[in-house]
């Protein structure tokens, strides 16, 4: 019977914590599509590239294409 | 005892049937995209912000952007050439915003001037029905208002090119 109660319990947290979930529709993304959006800081970052293609002769693969809006 | 048990068995049976179909009406009611050969909503049913123009017998693409997104940009001048070349022979071309901002908008068109028609949707009503997968995304519909064709996302020249194919196709 204690059993059931908890299980109960563990249920109702469950689908408690279940509702902060949403899916973000594709023409809601305007805020994820902002810069400021963009993790790290894109000043630093861009003299960090600059850094590694003069010394390393390396550049690239700091981020992924389409940007924060998911878009096409 | 038995028959309580019996009672029981139903009584969960049902209630699980019950809900099997109130689950597969919400999928049935989430899962339905519009596709070619339906007929594309009412424009004049939502609510939208700017004058509905009148499609009747009318070839019309309906493109859903926001200034917040990149092909758009690029789609805008694609499809301003296009309505240039085809509105004498029955285009209409209708770009349906769906900004939280107008002002976002404005900006967008200062940026990408067009001169075919632009509407609002603020209250995201129209978009939320149609449930467009991706920005931007627009359908072409025929001269009785059914889809025709539908476009996902704007690829520079593979879109234009399309577009002009099914354009000229549907204006014969």
């Amino acid at each position: 019977m204690k059993n059931r109660h908890l299980l109960l319990l563990a249920l109702m947290a469950a689908a408690g914590l279940l509702t902060g979930c949403a899916n973000v529709q594709p023409w809601e993304r305007g805020n994820l599509a902002d810069p400021t959006m963009t993790a790290g800081n894109p000043l630093g970052s861009s003299m960090s590239e600059h850094m590694w293609f003069s010394r390393e002769a390396a550049s690239g693969g700091g981020g992924v294409g389409g940007g924060g809006c998911g878009c096409n | 005892m038995n028959t309580s048990y019996h009672k029981k068995n139903m009584t969960k049976t049902k209630l699980i049937t019950i809900m099997a179909v109130q689950l597969f009406g919400a999928f049935l009611a989430m899962a339905a995209p519009l596709k070619e050969g339906d007929a594309f909503p009412d424009l004049t049913q939502f609510g939208l912000e700017g004058t509905v123009p009148d499609t009747h017998g009318k070839v019309v693409l309906v493109d859903f952007f926001a200034s917040w997104c990149h092909p758009c940009q690029e789609s805008f001048p694609a499809m301003e050439e296009l309505y240039k070349q085809y509105a004498g022979k029955g285009l209409v071309i209708i770009a349906i915003n769906v900004d939280k901002n107008k002002a976002d908008m404005d900006d967008f068109l200062k940026a990408h001037p067009a001169s075919f028609v632009i509407l609002r949707d603020a209250g995201t009503k129209l978009v939320s029905q149609v449930k467009i997968p991706t920005m931007p995304s627009s359908f072409l519909l025929d001269r009785d208002g059914k889809i025709h064709a539908f476009h996902k996302g704007f690829k520079g020249d593979e879109t234009r090119k399309q577009y002009t194919e099914e354009i000229e196709a549907l204006l014969k």
